[in-house]
């Protein structure tokens, strides 16, 4: 009998820490189905955030490194710098790359840095304890904002993949979402052209998935995914920002 | 053969980096220190290295972190306010256990303070600076000829300790000009294998490199690691110079620019009949605290003189267990102490 679904070679064998619901497993597999299927494990090294997807480099079985909070695109300059050969990417949550990393991914955008970064928005810190990021949508509770979001106290939801689209250094930009299986389908195959983007040494991209986080949007997996279907994409619109 | 020439602190700091290896460079404009980051955007072009003018401190610790995480020598440079935004990637590379030279071409403080040379970064460089138990490896060049050696030597004592080094300038000796001599020939010396590099997992398991230890016990077991290291660098790396302390009764102590002041001073005092000798610190971590505590039972007097509020003094007392044989001389905010005003402390204490 042959096997049609299998464990990604570049996914370590091993159960993750997320809590359930969460799209932090599923993205992590979609990053290393594109991998594999680009033969590129052997020369990858990836740059894990600071937040719930710190611990990736116990679930990729491939060089990965830590850095600082927000500081991923600048550790990743380094690195592909000095080794422009491999591939390099960063992953990192909306309070790592929109909030206190803020200057580093765009200035690594600027620069047409060479590497690929996977965004993940879920609007909430998730590793703290469910507080507000600048994605979180207006009129959302959180621990630190219990009165809901309000744009003139807390500002407005931020939108860095389109900031980001007038910077010329910047190749190729989509937003996608994993809240059913077409969606999961267009958020593997906007990893393999960003990635793709990279091999070809075009310059920098980015995908940005909307994921949930039943546990602090007080949701359950199902009504998590729904939230993101019928709310969240309103003010995130999917598909190509930049790039065609 | 010899190049030999006349140059800055700054320049010699940054070519003595080309010469041990480094082939990455991140940072941002600040004075005094601004020479090396232009030398180095010239030098590193010129042989095919990198060099990135970040849009923060902060971003250029990070690239050398990630430059140093592929195996490279790399280096940043910052004057003191730059060098607190670069506190956390410091801690961080200290905590990975990853390999660097940063340079701090001291500027008077606090807060924006003021560009004159000083040296208020003490506390900074050898007790912490950022958050955690760790410790920098902290090399004080007195002269433009010793800004060079040292700069040279840290990048092999980095990389032999995974440990990042500071060479802690001020900005008197960043900007001020006096020959340099090196071998034409000079090659990067203490070049090690690396088994802990990202260079991506072929032939070989996925590494990882981290600061972060969640486990049970796992981050108190680093620590001690990291401790043990650390006794290692203070027995095998402490490093001091005397001057005429053989029949001394004064010992005068000081590193950097205030280390030359008290240089001139030895004889001037001699002179006048006071027995004064110098003891220059070169590492400001590891301290040289036996190199003062042999003569601490003696009938000797000490005194430290700093650009600061009395910063290094607080090592003295450690070393001496006396604060009674201790003094403190000192001048902030970028003054610059006279012979004439230090010979006149001494005679006030030596009566």
């Amino acid at each position: 009998m042959s096997k049609i679904f299998k464990r990604p070679r570049s996914m370590k064998d091993v159960p993750t820490h997320y809590c359930p619901g969460c799209g932090h497993g599923l993205i992590h597999r979609l990053v290393c189905e594109v991998i594999d299927e680009l033969g590129i494990r052997e020369k990858t090294i990836a740059i894990a955030p600071v937040g719930c997807a710190v611990f990736a480099y116990d679930y990729w079985d491939f060089d990965t490194m830590e850095a600082p909070h927000g500081r991923t695109p600048a550790v990743a300059t380094g690195v592909k710098r000095m080794l422009p050969d491999k591939f390099v990417f960063t992953y990192q949550g909306d309070g790592d790359l929109a909030a206190i990393g803020t200057a580093e991914i765009i200035h690594a955008g600027n620069r047409g840095e060479k590497i690929s970064v996977i965004f993940v928005n879920n609007g909430v810190y998730g590793m703290t304890g469910g507080q507000m990021a600048p994605t979180t949508l207006l009129g959302q509770v959180t621990a630190t904002s219990q009165f809901k979001r309000r744009a003139d106290k807390e500002g407005y939801p931020i939108k860095i993949l389109e900031m980001m689209s007038y910077l010329p250094g910047v190749v190729y930009l989509e937003r996608t979402s994993i809240f059913s299986p077409k969606e999961i389908i267009k958020t593997k195959e906007a990893i393999r052209r960003s990635f793709q983007t990279q091999l070809d040494g075009k310059g920098f991209s980015m995908v940005e998935v909307i994921s949930p986080c039943p546990t602090y949007w007080a949701l359950s997996p199902i009504d998590a995914m729904k939230r993101i279907e019928k709310e969240v994409i309103k003010e995130y619109p999917l598909g190509v920002i930049k790039g065609n | 053969m010899k190049i030999k020439y006349l140059t800055t602190g700054n320049e010699a700091c940054a070519e003595a980096a080309i010469r041990a290896g480094c082939r990455f460079y991140a940072g941002y404009p600040i004075t005094p220190q601004n020479e090396l980051i232009a030398y180095m955007s010239k030098r590193l072009e010129e042989i095919g290295g990198v060099f990135i003018q970040s849009e923060s401190e902060i971003a250029a610790i990070n690239m050398v972190l990630g430059a140093s995480a592929t195996g490279a020598r790399a280096m940043t440079s910052s004057s003191s306010p730059g060098i607190s935004l670069k506190q956390e990637g410091i801690s961080y590379m200290a905590g990975c256990e990853l390999p660097a030279v940063i340079v701090n071409v001291m500027r008077g403080g606090p807060g924006l303070g003021n560009i004159s040379g000083a040296q208020s970064d003490y506390f900074q460089a050898t007790k912490g600076g950022g958050h955690g138990d760790y410790r920098l490896i902290v090399l004080a060049p007195a002269a433009i000829q010793e800004m060079f050696d040292l700069t040279y030597e840290a990048f092999a004592i980095a990389e032999k300790y995974r440990n990042p080094v500071m060479i802690f300038a001020d900005g008197i000796i960043g900007q001020m000009m006096e020959p340099l001599e090196f071998d034409k020939g000079i090659k990067p010396s203490g070049v090690t294998e690396k088994n802990w590099t990202m260079t991506g997992a072929k032939d070989r398991p996925p590494r990882c490199i981290k600061s972060l230890f969640m486990k049970e016990g796992a981050l108190e077991k680093h620590n001690i690691n990291l401790q043990e290291k650390y006794c290692r660098i203070s027995k095998n790396e402490t490093r001091f110079e005397e001057f005429e302390t053989k029949d001394a009764d004064v010992i005068l102590v000081g590193y950097g620019t205030t280390s030359r002041i008290l240089r001139s001073c030895v004889p001037l005092l001699r002179e006048e009949g006071i027995k004064a000798g110098l003891i220059r610190p070169i590492t400001l971590w590891p301290f040289p605290y036996n190199a003062l505590s042999r003569y601490a039972k003696k009938n000797v007097k000490f005194i430290t003189v700093e650009m600061n509020a009395g910063q290094m003094v607080e090592d003295i007392r450690l070393a001496v267990q006396d604060d009674t044989k201790v003094h403190f001389y000192g001048r902030m905010g970028g003054g610059i102490p006279t012979e004439e005003e230090i010979i006149k402390f001494i005679k006030k204490i030596s009566i």
